[in-house]
């Protein structure tokens, strides 16, 4: 039985073993990260080196590694391993003096895929399967992340890539497809596609489960998905300075990501103090690599808010479970001083069914002040013929967001369809304040 | 009784256009229109020939709903309309709304909008007027 549930004997270590497995792992870690100009230099100016570790929490000794040091120490200061042991690198879409490179040795594709293996056999997929790969393949991870995990679970791999849209859904039905890796925006702008074809993903396609990352997306997002696809959708997550796909994945429990411990080390800490938080509360997640020999990072902040759930999971697996990522430190935006992020309205939007899954948030200044614009879609079920009645549903609306982000909005209802679609990662926030003078 | 459309729409260039051409593109005649607006949102209702073509034609994603209405036949002069409003305001019936376009054939049809077209129905055909159901529209419009 138990060799059935699980992919990977490492997915039950107890408490102790795991632990001590990640002290070992830890301290070839930090002594691999000193092979790297950077690291280098910041351990030797306050003189840390791997025999500064000698219980996990002594990790907290050593300095935060920000996503602005990978890009002042662009395209090699990060790099531990000799050039020649590099097989792949992929690239972040900045451009430069924004972007980040990350190179991976043959071992570090291999954990990857071992990784992601795990993960997708915790959520069912198998061997005879037809995993749909939906995600942009190249210099992004998430095509390439997934791809390799699912080949070695010994899934046949569609290798979709992103966009074309009636394609993808003539792929589906072709080859039953049985599960998906895609973007939630994409997942529900597909939704269209099925309409204008005249079919019913439910009833005319074979999944049984699809994957969704690359971007935050709230509960709500998640139930409307699984009702309108009937299927379910497992909430992924990563990062490419991590890997990519697969830090931290879903279990068939739906609460929480186990977070791989045996590869990663989290902590939680406050944003602004960089304090560390306690399970369960909030806070910015901070990842160790414990197994990349390419470019092992220490102590990155991900920006990505969330935090470590208490107590076993049902499941059995022992890596500790992080909360569904809350957004990111730097989504956050400012209307007239008041903190917000998007995930917040998504929230509130998804609670009502009068309205579409699409949504875009405009700021911008009518005169000297913040404007916050919510756009949404009405459903076409929602509307029962009188503009009162749009109007009162517009009133609601806005009030519900006010209760939530403490600022009330105007709210735009706009015709079913007509947000734009994406077939990337969602552009949810268009603040136009910056590109004018400030008062 | 006949059916009204309704259609949600945002308030902009080119939106009522839009809506014509697919109603032009499947031969549907429109009797009566009427545009509500307010700020950057609009509903437009229309009556015409051939309700469920219509439906159709402006489709999926559209947000769209049909109303039922009643449909008046009355003489093509001063007080025609006076005489229905007198007549549904002493049994208590709120006209929420109302359109209405001559004929050819020197009368006018009224539209209503009311909370129970049944009931509505009923008073103005008591009083002896001629209400019409769909197939004597269609007639009286053709």
């Amino acid at each position: 039985m138990r060799a059935d549930r699980f992919y990977d004997p490492r997915e039950t270590l107890d408490h102790d073993a795991l632990r001590s497995l990640q002290l070992e792992r830890l301290r070839w870690s930090i002594a691999q990260a000193a092979r790297s100009p950077h690291y280098a230099r910041a351990f030797a100016d306050r003189g840390l080196s791997a025999d500064s570790i000698r219980t996990l929490d002594d990790l907290r000794r050593f300095p935060l590694t920000s996503k602005q040091d990978l890009r002042d120490s662009y395209p090699f200061g990060f790099l531990a391993a000799p050039r020649e042991a590099v097989v792949r690198m992929h690239h972040s879409s900045g451009t430069t003096g924004m972007a980040v490179a990350v190179f991976h040795t043959q071992h570090d594709v291999d954990v990857w895929a071992q990784l992601v293996a795990r993960s997708l056999y915790m959520v069912g997929l198998r061997r005879g399967d037809v995993f749909q790969n939906m995600m942009s393949y190249g210099l992004f991870t998430g095509g390439l992340g997934l791809h390799y995990g699912a080949e070695r679970i010994g899934a046949l791999v569609i290798p979709s890539g992103a966009g074309n849209s009636r394609r993808q859904i003539e792929l589906m039905r072709i080859f039953r497809t049985t599960a998906l890796h895609i973007i939630p925006s994409y997942a529900m702008a597909l939704l269209g596609t099925f309409d204008e074809m005249g079919l019913d993903p439910r009833a005319e396609l074979s999944l049984r489960f699809a994957v969704a990352g690359a971007e935050p997306y709230t509960e709500g997002v998640r139930k409307r998905l699984e009702e309108t696809w009937g299927a379910d959708f497992y909430n992924c997550y990563g990062l490419s300075e991590m890997q990519g796909p697969g830090v931290a994945f879903e279990c068939p429990e739906k609460n929480g990501l186990h977070l791989w411990e045996d590869a990663y080390l989290a902590e939680v800490i406050d944003p602004e103090t960089g304090e560390p938080r306690e399970e369960g509360e909030e806070g910015e997640l901070v990842l160790t690599t414990l197994a990349r020999e390419a470019m092992p990072l220490i102590r990155y902040r991900t920006r990505d808010l969330t935090s470590l759930l208490p107590g076993p999971c049902p499941c059995g697996r022992t890596h500790r479970r992080i909360a569904r990522i809350q957004g990111r430190t730097d989504d956050m935006f400012i209307v007239k001083g008041v903190n917000i992020f998007p995930l917040q309205i998504e929230q509130v939007l998804m609670s009502m069914p009068q309205v579409g899954s699409n949504y875009l948030i405009v700021i911008d200044r009518d005169g000297y002040a913040d404007r916050l614009t919510v756009r949404v879609e009405l459903t076409a079920n929602a509307f029962l013929g009188s503009i009162e009645q749009v109007n009162a549903l517009r009133a609601t609306i806005a009030e519900r967001l006010r209760q939530e982000i403490l600022v009330r909005p105007r709210v735009e209802l706009v015709e079913p369809g007509t947000l734009p679609q994406s077939e990337g990662k969602a552009m949810r926030v268009i603040d136009t304040r910056k590109d004018e003078p400030g008062p | 009784m006949i059916e009204q459309l309704a259609i949600f729409s945002e308030n902009k260039p080119g939106r009522l256009e839009r809506i014509t051409s697919a109603l032009a593109d499947a031969g549907v005649n429109i009797r009566a229109i009427q545009v509500a607006s307010l700020g950057d949102m609009g509903v437009i209702k229309l009556v015409v020939d051939r309700p469920d073509d219509a439906y159709r034609a402006l489709g999926a994603p559209a947000a769209i709903r049909k109303i039922p209405c009643v449909a008046v036949r009355v003489p093509d002069r001063p007080g025609a309309l006076r005489d229905v409003a007198a007549v549904l305001s002493r049994a208590g019936v709120n006209i929420e709304n109302a359109s209405g376009f001559p004929t050819s054939g020197g009368e006018a049809v009224l539209i209503l909008e009311v909370a129970d077209v049944a009931a509505a129905e009923k008073i103005l055909a008591d009083a002896e007027f001629r209400v019409l159901d769909e197939a004597d529209f269609e007639a009286t419009v053709a």
